[in-house]
């Protein structure tokens, strides 16, 4: 299966050790990836600030990168939900607006094709044990998106329930917003902070070393907070607990 | 609406003295969760959920592309039934329609079944201005009027206040409005319940013209309903010579079959009940039985505007459950005041920019008082999808469009005060557009990483005052793809 890795901007910019454990995860579960290298934003910082009609040249573009690819992995459930929710959404505004249904068709390709990692690995390749090695105690945030855009459910946490070496703890109010979004950390900062700081407090309370998201954002968010807090805990996305091993642990 | 709020900053501006307070806090955040916590269970005891959600949903959409005709239909119902229909295109309308109908009962005070939208015009307020005394009998409304305080949740108007403070209102205010607070009164719920039953008994018995909303009214029969907990309201409707009740022109059901479906849904996610303690129903009069008069008032108020929005109409289905406020964690923290309206939390954010217009400082920050979790969507009742609205309306903040404004179409102009981020979005979008342009950033950033500060100026300032950035790492993933992997170089 010929699998395009969609980084995402945020990623490829400030986390690449997320994109080279996906592609090093992959790999070896016999996933043939290719990061097509003129990919770039899905798009979304866009839409949800109120600037539709600027985000449809970016959803363009990345129908006409990934449109030829069997499947398409990022390793985040805020734009995985971008392409699967709000690319069909555009498209229906579009035809709305009497612009006709060429946007609908040029995103059409790439929506049932774009998967989140955990998503692909649960559903598409039908494994849960990757045969992950990583020895700490870990507790698990379900970010928004993933959570309810995408309805990830429990395939996160039963990937890093077959992780061996790893603790699982479960994180108190786990389903709340970290307060991230996107936009509304800079335009609302007080509460943004104010529900990063409960975000972090509660991943406190399960002792845990680690706590692990599937979107670096989010974890930009909530690790800039832990530091301010100077919180024992690491922030970790999930790609890279899954491509540890016994051979090649991260950290 | 209410003439209150004009004038409130901005929402990042007025939740900032919410989110410091630490007894507000505290407050909110106790009641948020135990009700979040019983309305789930509520919930997830009715084995079709789903489908109680797509039927009120379906029932809602029918009624509002059809409202003209049922609306038509309701008044001919309640005139059938002796009741008499008044239409008010505004508040100020409504409230005088309200004013002179009391005046005509020669009357100088009301009692007052909570409503939203007695609050959404401010009815109390204006009666107050033609010397006409109005007591609202619920408790929380009733610890919101004494405390001379506004409610800041649609529920429990009273959420923000603890026992404590609530004696400590019950002890000073009461006496003013009528019967004191009994000697000694502690913050026990049974005494303070008390001391609110005994105050309230005699309005009830005194009052000859009752004031209320509606949460339903069902156009085949003209038949209006009230669901509640404490049975103040049914004393309301019942005692007084005169009713008279102004509902919103959305809050209309087909036929009574249709209750069935919204008397599941309102009290599990609402209070968390299986069936609501006092459902009371009203059909125009009837000899020896309740009012004499009854007179119905509906209220536009920026309502058939807002059915002319495709995307944002969806807000009319609401029920007025309060689910969304309660799990939604900006409402949490902000609490209920923030929201610069009698409408807090998610669905306020999605109403009251749509009601009222985006022109004031406070409506054209709302849309943007939201982290878009969805927990608010997930949880509706009617399925309103409120992150879908909010984007919708933060598409007319910032890059205007065609609205219907008291009827007219009119095209608003992008807002002020946006400049700098649209104009930093056209340049993402133009980076994003050339992945060459973008690549060249990334390779800037990356070598400058050692210069980065810690806390930026301008608008990032807001983000580094509580957060560490992250550090930029010494090479973006395109770049050690392109050297280990040899990847064609980007256009």
């Amino acid at each position: 299966m010929r699998v395009a890795l969609f980084l995402t901007c945020v990623n490829d910019t400030l986390y690449p050790d997320t994109g080279r454990a996906v592609l090093k995860l992959l790999t070896r579960l016999g996933v043939d990836v290719d990061f097509p290298m003129d990919q770039t934003c899905c798009g979304q910082a866009h839409y949800n600030t109120g600037y539709r009609h600027q985000a449809e040249p970016l959803a363009r573009h990345f129908s006409d990168v990934f449109g030829e690819y069997e499947a398409i992995v990022t390793p985040s459930g805020s734009c995985g939900a971008m392409v699967r929710e709000l690319y069909p959404r555009m498209g229906e505004r579009a035809r709305a607006e009497g612009r006709g249904d060429t946007l609908a068709k040029t995103l059409a390709p790439v929506v049932p094709k774009t998967y989140e990692l955990t998503e692909f690995l649960v559903d598409v390749l039908g494994v849960t044990d990757v045969g992950a090695y990583y020895p700490h105690t870990v507790t698990y945030h379900p970010t928004c998106h993933g959570l309810r855009s995408l309805g990830l459910g429990d395939r996160p946490r039963r990937l890093l329930q077959a992780v061996k070496g790893l603790e699982l703890r479960e994180l108190p109010g786990a389903d709340e917003c970290c307060g991230f979004g996107g936009t509304f950390a800079v335009k609302n900062p007080d509460v943004s902070a104010a529900m990063g700081t409960d975000k972090v407090r509660s991943a406190e309370s399960t002792g845990a070393e680690v706590l692990c998201a599937a979107d670096n954002s989010c974890l930009m968010h909530i690790g800039g907070t832990m530091a301010r807090l100077s919180t024992a805990m690491r922030p970790v996305h999930i790609a890279e607990i899954l491509a540890s091993t016994e051979e090649e642990p991260s950290a | 609406m209410s003439g209150t709020f004009v004038g409130m900053p901005a929402f990042p501006e007025a939740a900032h003295d919410a989110v410091n307070n630490r007894t507000l806090r505290g407050n909110l955040r106790h009641a948020t969760h135990t009700i979040r916590a019983k309305r789930a269970k509520a919930v997830a005891e009715v084995s079709d959920w789903a489908a109680l959600r797509e039927a009120g949903k379906q029932i809602k959409d029918h009624t509002l592309r059809h409202l003209d005709r049922y609306l038509v239909q309701l008044e001919e119902s309640v005139t059938a039934a002796g009741g008499t229909v008044h239409w008010a295109a505004d508040a100020d309308e409504a409230n005088r329609i309200v004013t002179r109908l009391v005046k005509e009962t020669g009357e100088t005070e009301v009692v007052k079944v909570k409503s939203m939208a007695t609050q959404e015009i401010a009815l109390n307020e204006a009666l107050e201005a033609e010397g006409i005394r109005a007591y609202e009998t619920d408790l929380a409304e009733l610890i919101v009027q004494l405390g001379k305080d506004r409610p800041s949740h649609i529920l429990v108007p009273a959420i923000h206040r603890n026992r404590g403070e609530i004696r400590d209102i019950f002890r000073s205010e009461m006496g003013a409005w009528g019967r004191p607070a009994p000697e000694g009164l502690t913050d026990t719920p049974a005494e303070l319940a008390d001391a609110a039953r005994l105050h309230l008994r005699e309005k009830f018995l005194r009052a000859k013209v009752g004031v209320s909303g509606a949460n339903f009214m069902v156009a085949e029969t003209g038949t209006l309903v009230v669901v509640e907990s404490e049975g103040n309201g049914r004393m309301c409707l019942t005692l007084p010579e005169t009713l008279i009740s102004v509902v919103g022109i959305e809050k209309i059901v087909p036929t009574w079959q249709d209750l069935e479906v919204f008397l599941q849904t309102l009290p599990r996610s609402s209070t968390a009940e299986r069936m609501n303690p006092y459902t009371s129903t009203w059909t125009g009069t009837t000899d020896g039985d309740g009012p004499r008069t009854f007179h119905l008032v509906l209220l536009d108020n920026g309502r058939t505007d807002t059915l002319a929005d495709e995307v944002g109409r969806q807000a009319l289905r609401c029920i007025r459950c309060s689910a969304c406020l309660n799990v939604c964690p900006v409402y949490e923290r902000a609490g209920g005041h923030a929201y610069g309206s009698v409408y807090p939390g998610p669905i306020g954010a999605i109403l009251s920019p749509q009601l009222r217009g985006t022109a004031s400082e406070i409506d054209a920050s709302l849309p943007y008082a939201s982290s878009l979790c969805g927990a608010c969507y997930e949880v509706c009742p009617v399925a309103i999808d409120i992150p879908e609205v909010l984007v919708h309306l933060r598409e007319r903040i910032v890059e205007g469009g065609p609205v219907t404004r008291e009827g007219a179409k009119v095209v608003l102009k992008p807002a002020k005060g946006h400049a700098a981020e649209r104009a930093a979005m056209r340049g993402a979008r133009w980076a994003f557009s050339h992945p060459g342009a973008l690549r060249a950033g990334q390779r800037l950033a990356s070598r400058t990483r050692r210069f980065h500060p810690r806390t930026l100026p301008g608008p990032g300032k807001a983000w580094s005052a509580s957060r560490d950035l992250p550090e930029v790492p010494a090479e973006p993933f395109r770049d050690w793809w392109q050297r280990t992997h040899g990847g064609k170089d980007a256009k």
